[in-house]
């Protein structure tokens, strides 16, 4: 296989120091034999990693040969994945049909509010990062939200600083 | 002492929405009171019964049936102790036997039979309640006669298409090739819809074991389950399911001890709506950007990494096991016209009784809001139900006797879909859901088509001049919103862009007061 020396060089973006490059790389070792190895890599390195650096796109361009902008392109294309790092906590609020039928958007203008930042954006203290989420199939008994791997239903005001609260507590 | 103290089961559903409502706190409260006062219990977690405004729903075994309690919360545990309800003592909570809840029991559960009854992780309580019947009967008969008895059961693809399960199989097992797959879709992004996530956390060999007679039906060696990254609880129970069945031999080389082998993976998407259409999909496992592929050629012949791909929506390959298990003859007897077996609908939104409900097709949607829905949450008049995920026409109440059946729906300028029905009461602004719909399209269209990719955003600037405008310049853009979705209807290459206007364009026809003034409206 014939590699442009330049493409080899992960040195070429910006480096991050903050980033463990060899993490990455076993992770990207363990799963490039699969078929249509991407995403099960970009989740690995997202789930280790928080999010997944411009610094690490280099790394798996070269050994998945692909092109940088190919592996810049499928990044951008899914909403799931996040090119910076997010707070400790991720807080989705469904916004879809379902959940709008019973006060979706009262509860998201109070958990930005609460939270003190609009959608995509993180509380000053880092704790809490506010995502939408167009369904999590909840929606008998909405509206909800996710935080990190824990689902709430019937989300009040109340219920959500409760939730959050309880969240901050167990740091 | 344990004949004078016989172990009582109980069952606290595992299934994620009853989880969002506290049903692990539930069942460690369970386990601990139980400790304290010195009783046995065996604590199962069950799937969910589908009837989530009693959930968490407790049952507890007795000698007449399986008695429910109702939603139960922490504080309820202790009484419901005091109240013997080990023995199906009274209590405030107390719904008697499960099975005679009338929601339940009108309905005709032949996909969901098992749900709500089984512990969805246990091989051997799966095999108990006729799992895997159906796969032992595909074993003894011919790939052709498994593929005949799925054409014959009348079969339609539940994911939204309605095509015809067989007539794909059939596609695929006349392609020759050293390798098919079978690919399962379950992205389930439709707001409303749940059947998927329930079936994959509430009873995943089912889908597995669908998967399988597939794979036999066409002789693919090789699966995939692409479950949207929103279900981790989905994910989780699958990957547990598909290591139980391969170490039981009913997944992996010669399942069996039959010639045939089966190996069967779980993919996570990204949150992308569109790749829930089913070449947009292929080009998301194959590790690509989610955008969607012309047609031909279909995927029964270039699919997945260009080989012949069977794909199917989770509840059509759920309902093959019955299917094999009691023959197409027993399917197809329900149902109406050419829309055959059952339909799995969920009632959701501002609905009292929210949840799953199993019917055969020709149910109306009057029964299912009203006599199992119970009419709203909020106690206020329904305004409008959109039926069939955010690509629905939302409908007023004057079509609420319209049948839940393919050809009936379309016939009022409605879809079934993924059967999904999310309800609004009289508080909703029929504008702002209209406009949702045009930012849902340019938020998620996969930016192949113009139309379908410039015309969403510019469909958001209308609606918003039209909301917004004098009366008169209100008729201008009415026109230009209709003549925008004229072009995104015949310019666009899949259904997303081809199917928003539907509502957009109903918002607009059935709820034109809340475009300004309604009599201009009708002028334009
Ligand atoms: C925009 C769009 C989104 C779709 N989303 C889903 C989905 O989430 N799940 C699904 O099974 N089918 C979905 N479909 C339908 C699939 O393209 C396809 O028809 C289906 O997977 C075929 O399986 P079936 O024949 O078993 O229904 C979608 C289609 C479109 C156009
Ligand atoms: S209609 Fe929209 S989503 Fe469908 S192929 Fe075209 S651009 Fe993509
Ligand atoms: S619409 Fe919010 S969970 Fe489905």
């Amino acid at each position: 296989m014939q590699i442009e020396p330049s493409s080899h060089v992960p040195q070429a973006v910006p480096s991050d120091p903050s980033v463990d490059l060899n993490q990455v790389r076993i992770i990207i070792e363990e799963f490039k034999t699969l078929p249509g190895a991407m995403l099960p890599v970009l989740h690995a390195i997202q789930d280790a990693l928080g999010y997944v650096p411009p610094s690490v796109v280099p790394l798996i361009a070269d050994e998945l040969n692909l092109s940088r902008a190919e592996v810049h392109g499928v990044i951008s294309f899914y909403h799931h994945f996040r090119q910076q790092p997010a707070g400790r906590h991720i807080v989705q609020i469904c916004r879809a049909e379902a959940c709008q039928a019973v006060g979706a958007d009262a509860l998201a203008a109070h958990a930005k509010a609460a939270l003190g930042c609009d959608f995509h954006g993180t509380s000053s203290d880092g704790q809490f990062t506010l995502e939408p989420v167009y369904c999590l199939g909840q929606c008998a008994c909405g509206p909800n939200m996710q935080i990190d791997d824990d689902l709430h239903a019937r989300v009040s005001n109340d219920k959500f600083n409760r939730v959050v609260r309880a969240k901050r507590g167990v740091q | 002492m344990s004949a004078l103290n016989p172990v009582v089961t109980v069952y606290v559903p595992r299934d994620s929405t009853a989880l969002a409502l506290g049903a692990d706190q539930v069942a460690a409260d369970i386990t601990e009171q139980a400790r304290q006062r010195g009783v046995n219990i065996k604590l199962i977690r069950n799937g969910s019964r589908g009837m989530f405004w009693l959930e968490p729903l407790v049952e507890v075994a007795t000698a007449e049936g399986r008695i429910a309690y109702g939603p139960v919360e922490t504080e309820d545990v202790a009484g419901l102790f005091d109240a013997d309800f080990l023995n199906g003592g009274q209590h405030r909570l107390a719904l008697g036997l499960v099975e005679e809840i009338p929601y339940l029991k009108k309905q005709e559960r032949l996909t969901f039979a098992r749900v709500g009854i089984t512990d969805p992780l246990s091989l051997e309580d799966y095999l108990a309640h006729e799992g895997y019947a159906g796969l032992r009967r595909a074993l003894d008969m011919s790939s052709e006669a498994v593929v005949q008895e799925v054409l014959d059961s009348g079969l339609r693809g539940r994911g939204g298409a309605a095509f015809p399960t067989g007539i794909k199989w059939k596609t695929v097992a006349a392609t020759q090739a050293a390798q098919k797959y079978i690919v399962c879709n379950a992205d389930e992004g439709d707001s409303g819809t749940f059947s998927d996530r329930m079936v994959m956390e509430d009873d995943p060999f089912m889908l597995i074991e669908g998967m399988t007679i597939a794979a036999l039906a066409v002789g693919a060696s090789h699966g995939y389950i692409y479950v949207r990254s929103e279900y981790p609880h989905a994910i989780a129970a699958l990957n547990h399911a598909i290591v139980s069945a391969s170490n039981a031999n009913y997944l992996g080389e010669n399942i069996l001890g039959s010639h045939s082998s089966f190996h069967l993976e779980v993919r996570k998407g990204a949150g992308a709506y569109i790749c829930g259409e089913e070449t947009a999909l292929l080009e998301s496992l194959e590790g690509k950007r989610g955008v969607v592929r012309a047609k031909p050629p279909l995927p029964a012949i270039e699919g997945l990494f260009g080989k012949p791909t069977v794909i199917n929506n989770v509840i059509s390959l759920a309902s093959v096991p019955v299917i094999l298990a009691r023959g197409a003859a027993f399917y197809k007897n329900y149902g109406m016209g050419r829309s055959l077996g059952t339909l799995p609908m969920q009632l959701a939104g501002n609905i009292r009784h929210g949840g799953l409900v199993e019917k055969a097709f020709g149910v109306t949607l009057r029964e299912l809001l009203i006599d199992f829905g119970g009419g709203t949450a909020s106690g206020k008049p329904i305004r409008a139900v959109q039926v069939g995920g955010p690509l629905g026409p939302y409908l007023p109440p004057s079509l609420f006797d319209t049948k839940l059946d393919y050809e009936a729906m379309a016939a009022v300028g409605g879809m079934l879909g993924h059967g999904g029905i999310v309800v609004f009461d009289d508080s909703v602004d029929m504008a702002k859901q209209a406009r949702y719909a045009m930012e849902f399209c340019a938020s998620e269209s996969c930016g192949k088509c113009t139309p379908c990719r410039i015309g969403s955003t510019r469909g958001v600037e209308v609606i918003d001049k039209i909301v917004a405008g004098e009366p008169r310049q209100a008729v201008v853009q009415i026109k230009l919103l209709r003549d925008l979705c004229d072009t995104m209807v015949n310019g666009s290459l899949c259904a997303m862009g081809s199917m928003t206007p539907l509502p957009v364009l109903s918002a607009l026809d059935h709820f034109p007061e809340d475009f300004g003034d309604g009599a201009l409206n009708q002028a334009a």
